[in-house]
């Protein structure tokens, strides 16, 4: 396959949120700022990545039948990597992003770029592969993180653009309007899409 | 008093989907009808109590007093992987009518990241074990009533002209985003 449109396809075309519909948790749980939403997408993207190249790189030494359960102990490992690093060095977004971290090993989208490219691809391809969801699933939680940061705070990337003592519209960075916003998104670029 | 201030925090407050966004994938994933939603937060109630108990006894016993703690994300998903494989294969064998009623759920549970979730908070919450198994109990009961919830408003969306860009998990998702906004209401009950 052409690597361009193999890089490519995470970010519209077959982006792991808006359009695949996976990781939703995260998605949901993380996006209070355009911040958060970033860091939680590079942390993915770090395992989604190296996960992706150590699966392609032994593929061929795991027996079928135990495929999934190696798969998640080379997830976990890498997820429990980026856990103690964060800790260590940007202990303030640890902090934010608390319980995600350690679910990274249950996002669908790990497991599934594991179970559907890495198995049956060579390194260089499922590498590019890996960047190319994990930098799409940064993409679209960025996005939402500031959609909802705009609305309910008032300010992009801790940035104030409305009056310093005023509040934004609260709701959407509470629970509720994670969903709300999140909806109204895909529709957006579901039209967008079909045009 | 204090389990029935855990009940009630777990189930309502801070509702588990609705508020903590734990197991959305299968609170948008399965609830397409009523019934098939029950049977869904069955196995959660399940699974979920089971592998808290085995995972809290995993960390007091073994993993703290041999400093092993960063070894937990590893440890904690491969007992909930192996103990949903084994649910399975005893129902089949022990009672195989509840096998049928819940069968097909079992395996979807292993990347709902609620189960592991509960798991992981029970230890940073540093519940002792009776309180670890009715947080479970109550966070399995909170999921299956958003779910149920979630369930019966979407039999009657599907009869509803929805805008076409709308349609399907939009719509969906703004419904949800109503819900959880009604559960906003128990802010502060506990």
């Amino acid at each position: 396959m052409n690597q361009w449109t193999n890089f490519t396809k995470g970010f519209i075309k077959e982006n792991p949120v808006f359009v695949l519909l996976l990781g939703m948790c995260p998605t949901l749980g993380v996006t209070t700022s355009a911040i958060n939403g970033i860091g939680m997408g590079l942390a993915t993207t770090f395992v989604l990545v190296m996960s992706n190249v150590i699966i392609s790189l032994i593929k061929n030494f795991i027996p079928s039948s135990v495929r999934i359960p190696s798969f998640i102990v080379i997830i976990a490992t890498f997820v429990t990597i980026v856990d103690l690093s964060m800790k260590a060095y940007i202990p303030d977004l640890h902090a934010q992003l608390g319980l995600f971290i350690p679910l990274i090993v249950v996002n669908c989208i790990v497991l599934g770029r594991a179970e559907a490219f890495a198995s049956k691809n060579n390194v260089v391809s499922s590498l590019i592969d890996g960047l190319s969801m994990g930098l799409g699933f940064a993409f679209a939680l960025g996005l939402l993180g500031a959609v909802r940061e705009i609305l309910g705070a008032g300010s992009v990337f801790d940035f104030k653009f409305i009056n310093p003592e005023a509040d934004g519209i609260l709701v959407f960075v509470l629970a509720p309007g994670a969903f709300i916003a999140l909806g109204y998104l895909i529709a957006l670029i579901n039209s967008l899409r079909k045009s | 008093m204090e389990y029935i201030v855990i009940v009630i925090s777990a189930i309502f407050v801070s509702n588990i989907v609705l508020a903590q966004f734990l197991g959305v994938c299968p609170f948008l994933g399965v609830s397409k009808k009523v019934s098939t939603s029950v049977g869904m937060g069955g196995a959660v109630l399940f699974v979920m109590t089971l592998a808290t108990l085995v995972t809290y006894i995993i960390q007091t016993y073994i993993l703290t007093p041999f400093d092993l703690e960063y070894m937990q994300t590893i440890v904690f998903i491969l007992v909930i992987a192996s103990l949903v494989q084994m649910v399975e294969i005893m129902l089949k064998k022990i009672s195989p009518p509840l096998y049928q009623a819940l069968g097909i759920f079992l395996p979807l549970i292993t990347t709902n990241c609620a189960v592991l979730g509960v798991a992981i908070l029970v230890i940073t919450k540093e519940f002792n074990m009776m309180e670890s198994l009715v947080f479970a109990v109550a966070n399995a009961i909170g999921f299956t009533l958003a779910l149920v919830l979630f369930a019966g408003l979407r039999e009657h969306l599907d009869l509803m002209k929805v805008p076409k860009g709308m349609r399907g998990i939009p719509i969906a998702l703004v419904t949800a985003g109503i819900l959880a906004l009604a559960f906003m209401g128990f802010a502060n009950l506990v």
